[in-house]
C-alpha cells in the first residue's frame, strides 16, 4: 500500500485554478523529486499537502486512509505525518536555534522536554548546527539556518518529509551543505518530496521524477527516464533547456 | 506675577488644597490606569478576534471590526456624552467617575485594538505558515511565534498613546469628575493665579506621564531586544 496517494487533487487561488488532476502515489522510503518551469505548481503542491492552501477537489491517502482537510481533527493528523522545510527556512525569529526545534514537539505534541532536547541535540548535531544551540536566526548564515529548519522539521518525526525548493535562496557555496543533510536523510530511507532546481542532484537521489507544468502532472518517471529520455515533448523541451545550461 | 506667587504660595499649599490636588491626582490617575490596563487587554482579545480567519469566529471578527472602527473614529467627549446620556436614559444611577471610566476604557480598547492588529500583522506571514504546519493552534501561534515578535512594533505606539490618553482623561471633567484639569479650574476660580494653579496641574501631569514613558521603555528592551543589528 502507498504511504501517500494523491488523487484527482486540484486546488485555486481565489478563483485561479494552480492545481488541477493531480495523481501520485509514494511508496515508504521513496523520494519523489517535483521539477518544472516557476509556477508550474511544484510548491503550490507542498503547501496543499500540508494543508496551508486546503484543496477544493480530490483525496489525499496516507496509509490508505482518506483524509479531509476540512475536518479539523484530521487535518492535524495529516500534519503530524508529514513536516516541511521552506524556501525561507520560516524559523522563529524570536526562538534560540534549539528553542526553534524543540517548541513544537514539547508545546505541540506534549512530549518531556529533557527527552526532545536531547533529541533535538542529537538531530542539530548530525546537520553540524550542535555548537550554535542558542543562536537566534538573524545570527546565522542562510546555509545554517536552512539546516537547522531540516533539523526542526525532522524533531516532529514525520513519516514523510517536503522540501520546498530548500537550495534556492542560499549562496551557490552554501548550497552543498544543505544537499548533504538530504542526502544523509536519503541514505536512511527517510520518504520525501523534494522540489528542487538542483538538477544533479534530483537526479542523484530520487527514486521518482514528476515534470509539473501549469498545474499539471506531465510525466513521471525514473530520473534516468526524464532526464534521459522523456516521453512527453514538454518535458523534452524542459530537460533540455535546463541541461543545456 | 512672581511676587504674587510668592505671596500665593503659604495659601495655596494648604492642608485641604494639598488634599484637594491629591484627590484629583488619584482620580486622573485611576481613570489613566484603568483605562491602560482595561485597553491593552481588551484591545489584544479584540485585535486576536479581528485576525483570526477562521469561518466560525465570522460573528465575532464582524463585532469587534465594528466597535474599532466605531470608537476609534468618535470624539473621546463625544463618547463621554453618549455614555453619559445612555445610562441616564437607562436610569442606572452611576457615579460620573463610573461614567468616565467606561468611555476611557471604550476609546482605550479601540485605538489600542488596532495598534495591536498592526502590529501582529507586521510580523511575516511564513511565521504563521511554519506554525500552523507544525500543528500550533492559533493562541499557541500568537502567544508563542506572533506576539512576541511583535512587541516591538506594539509597545511604542501603545505607550505613546497612553501618554496622550492621560491627557485626554482631562475631558472627563465636563461631566463634573474632579480630576487634574476640573480641580485647576476649581482652584482658579478660587482666586489663585492660573500660572501657579496650572503650573502645579503641569508637573501634576507630567509626574503621571513621565514614569509610563519610562516604562515603556524598559519594556521594550526587555521585551523586544536587539541582537546583532
Amino acid at each position: 500500500m502507498p504511504q501517500l496517494e494523491i488523487v484527482d487533487l486540484k486546488a485555486n487561488y481565489g478563483a485561479h485554478t494552480v492545481l488541477e488532476r493531480i495523481n501520485l502515489s509514494v511508496e515508504k522510503g521513496e523520494i519523489v523529486s517535483l521539477i518544472g518551469p516557476s509556477g508550474s505548481g511544484k510548491s503550490t503542491l507542498l503547501r496543499v499537502l500540508m494543508g496551508l492552501l486546503p484543496p477544493i477537489e480530490g483525496q489525499v491517502r496516507i496509509d490508505g486512509e482518506s483524509l479531509d482537510y476540512n475536518d479539523r481533527e484530521q487535518l492535524r493528523r495529516i500534519r503530524s505525518q508529514m513536516a516541511i522545510v521552506f524556501q525561507q527556512y520560516n524559523l522563529f525569529q524570536n526562538m534560540t536555534v534549539l528553542d526553534n526545534v524543540t517548541v513544537a514537539p514539547i508545546k505541540v505534541k506534549g512530549r518531556p522536554r529533557k527527552q526532545v532536547e536531547d533529541y533535538a541535540i542529537q538531530l542539530l548535531e548530525k546537520v553540524g548546527m550542535g555548537a550554535k544551540l542558542q543562536a537566534y536566526p538573524d545570527q546565522l548564515s542562510g546555509g545554517q539556518q536552512q539546516r537547522v529548519a531540516i533539523a526542526r522539521a525532522l524533531a516532529l518525526q514525520p513519516g514523510i518529509l517536503l522540501l520546498d525548493e530548500v537550495t534556492a535562496a542560499l549562496d551557490p557555496e552554501l548550497v552543498n551543505e544543505v544537499l548533504d543533510t538530504v542526502r544523509l536523510l536519503a541514505a536512511e530511507g527517510m520518504t520525501m518530496f523534494i522540489v528542487s532546481h538542483e538538477m544533479g542532484f534530483v537526479r542523484e537521489v530520487s527514486s521518482k521524477v514528476v515534470f509539473m507544468a501549469d498545474g499539471h502532472v506531465v510525466e513521471i518517471g525514473g530520473p534516468r527516464q526524464i532526464f534521459d529520455e522523456p516521453r512527453e515533448a514538454r518535458t523534452r523541451d524542459f530537460v533540455g533547456k535546463i541541461l543545456r545550461h | 506675577m512672581l511676587d504674587q506667587i510668592l505671596q500665593e504660595l503659604p495659601r495655596f499649599f494648604s492642608y485641604y488644597n494639598l488634599l484637594f490636588f491629591a484627590k484629583a491626582l488619584g482620580v486622573t490617575f485611576a481613570l489613566s490606569a484603568i483605562g491602560c490596563v482595561v485597553g491593552f487587554s481588551l484591545g489584544f482579545l479584540l485585535a486576536a478576534v479581528r485576525l483570526d480567519s477562521r469561518p466560525a469566529g465570522r460573528p465575532l471578527r464582524i463585532a469587534s471590526t465594528v466597535f474599532i472602527e466605531l470608537f476609534r473614529r468618535i470624539p473621546f467627549l463625544v463618547t463621554l456624552m453618549l455614555v453619559f446620556f445612555i445610562f441616564q436614559g437607562l436610569n442606572a444611577d452611576l457615579a460620573m467617575f463610573t461614567v468616565a471610566l467606561i468611555s476611557v476604557c471604550l476609546i482605550a480598547t479601540a485605538f489600542i485594538a488596532e495598534i495591536v492588529r498592526s502590529g501582529l500583522e507586521s510580523v511575516h506571514r511564513n511565521q504563521w505558515d511554519a506554525a500552523a504546519a507544525m500543528n500550533f493552534t492559533y493562541l499557541q501561534t500568537l502567544r508563542l511565534v506572533i506576539i512576541p515578535q511583535a512587541w516591538k512594533i506594539i509597545l511604542p505606539p501603545v505607550f505613546g498613546f497612553f501618554v496622550l490618553f492621560i491627557k485626554d482623561t482631562a475631558l472627563a471633567s465636563q461631566i463634573g469628575v474632579v480630576e487634574l484639569a476640573f480641580a485647576g479650574k476649581t482652584m482658579n476660580n478660587k482666586g489663585f493665579s492660573a500660572a501657579l494653579v496650572y503650573g502645579t496641574v503641569l508637573a501634576l501631569y507630567f509626574m503621571l506621564s513621565y514614569p509610563l514613558a519610562r516604562f515603556g521603555k524598559h519594556l521594550e528592551k526587555k521585551l523586544a531586544p536587539t541582537r546583532n543589528r
